[in-house]
């Protein structure tokens, strides 16, 4: 499988945070959704990938290409979703046609008037008064409306009512019918990828702890719940965190089967994404 | 055909896709060289992750019950009919011994399960 993203070692070092050796591979016709607390890199990440910042070293190549040799070419065929629009809240989503019609080669009005109907925003209105939902979506429209073959959003859903975030989880399953084109997706609403996306990357503290298949992750990850007794007998390469709660040790393993073969446990839980964060940002070993 | 998955199931998503595929194709609902719904088709209309679909068809194509052609799709594979016949044996003996089971807990007879048997079968 070709890759639509590649992130080769990547840092980036600020007075009070850094990113470390990022890497990252996304191949095309996947979604990949990235995860972690707020401020833990995933936005210092996707600025990198659009070289809005300066990085200190690394290589991002986006259809096979040097992002930063090949940036006007690349960006044509990027859609951006980010946290801060870079649209003027002065504008009407039609003064917003106009503007993009020069921006892009590819732009295609009548698409983005379809998603502007689709979406019930009003054409001739000012988006300062939108709701933070609508101002959403004038943004996705956006950023679907040149034909983009790779789609790159910051936290899409972060203000959408649940109704809105499932429309939006369909426009991602619809883009992606394509095997060529591919959804680089943060968000702190781990249920919404939880689904979707084909590879998790979970980022913490400017680090990468893991980038993996998500059904590996949902299929082997596990927690293990034990007596204080237990605990001590487990090897401490048989688990990756442990939090101790009040009544019971919380242990996340990697393979919940191999562990149940090696240990004689009873409680050993399915895990889901937001509970194997929670492990690795609270745990320990 | 139906394909109905549970996100609240025990059983990961992409066996009980895998389940519910060799139960159309055991049952002749998916029939010989028949076409399977495209991995991405799949993805979309279920809300799942391609991945998943593709671990599914994956496992079906190791286990012999489809045959996926690169830029076609997958089909099913014609089967054996010894083989077919000789899992619904398999299938029909795991039932039995349930029955067996059940029957020695409460006590009931052999010759009142096969009288019952009778019973039902003449019934079809």
């Amino acid at each position: 499988m070709e890759n639509i993203l590649e992130i080769k070692n990547l840092s980036k070092k600020y007075d009070d945070f850094k990113l470390e050796n990022i890497n990252l591979e996304l191949p095309k016709g996947m979604i990949m959704g990235l995860v972690g607390e707020n401020g833990a890199g995933k936005t210092t990440t996707i600025r990198s990938i659009l070289n809005m910042i300066n990085v200190d070293s690394g290589e991002i190549k986006i259809f096979g290409l040097d992002t930063k040799k090949h940036e006007k070419e690349v960006k044509e065929d990027i859609g951006i979703v980010l946290d801060d629009s870079f649209l003027s809240e002065y504008l009407t989503p039609k003064d917003i046609n106009k503007i993009m019609k020069k921006m892009y080669k590819n732009w295609d009005e009548k698409i983005y008037f379809n998603y502007i109907k689709e979406f019930d925003l009003p054409e001739n209105k000012i988006s300062k008064g939108f709701s933070n939902g609508m101002k959403m979506k004038l943004k996705i429209a956006v950023a679907l409306s040149h034909h983009p073959k790779f789609l790159i959003l910051d936290e899409p859903t972060a203000g959408l009512d649940p109704v809105a975030r499932n429309d939006l989880l369909d426009i991602f399953q619809d883009f992606i019918e394509d095997e060529e084109h591919g959804i680089l997706v943060s968000s702190h609403i781990t249920s919404d990828l939880e689904h979707i996306a084909d590879y998790i990357t979970f980022i913490n503290k400017g680090e990468i702890i893991f980038s993996k298949d998500k059904n590996e992750l949902i299929d082997n990850y596990g927690i293990v719940k034990c007596t204080e007794d237990e605990f001590k007998k487990i090897d401490k390469d048989d688990y990756l965190m442990m939090k101790k709660r009040k009544y019971e040790y919380d242990l996340l393993v990697e393979n919940k089967s191999e562990f149940k073969k090696k240990y004689d446990i009873d409680v050993i839980d399915n895990a889901n994404i937001e509970e194997i964060m929670v492990m690795y940002i609270k745990g320990g070993k | 055909m139906n394909l109905i998955i549970s996100n609240n199931s025990e059983t990961p998503i992409y066996m009980q896709i895998k389940n519910k595929m060799k139960n159309a194709i055991n049952t002749n609902e998916l029939k010989e060289t028949e076409a399977l719904p495209s991995v991405r088709n799949l993805a979309k209309d279920l809300r799942i992750s391609v991945l998943t679909v593709k671990k599914a068809y994956d496992e079906l194509e190791q286990e012999g019950y489809i045959k996926t052609v690169q830029g076609k799709g997958s089909f099913v594979i014609p089967r054996n009919k010894e083989l077919v016949k000789e899992e619904q044996i398999k299938t029909i003996e795991e039932h039995i011994d349930k029955i067996i089971k059940i029957a020695k807990i409460t006590d009931i007879s052999k010759e009142e399960i096969i009288d019952l048997f009778n019973y039902l079968y003449e019934e079809e």
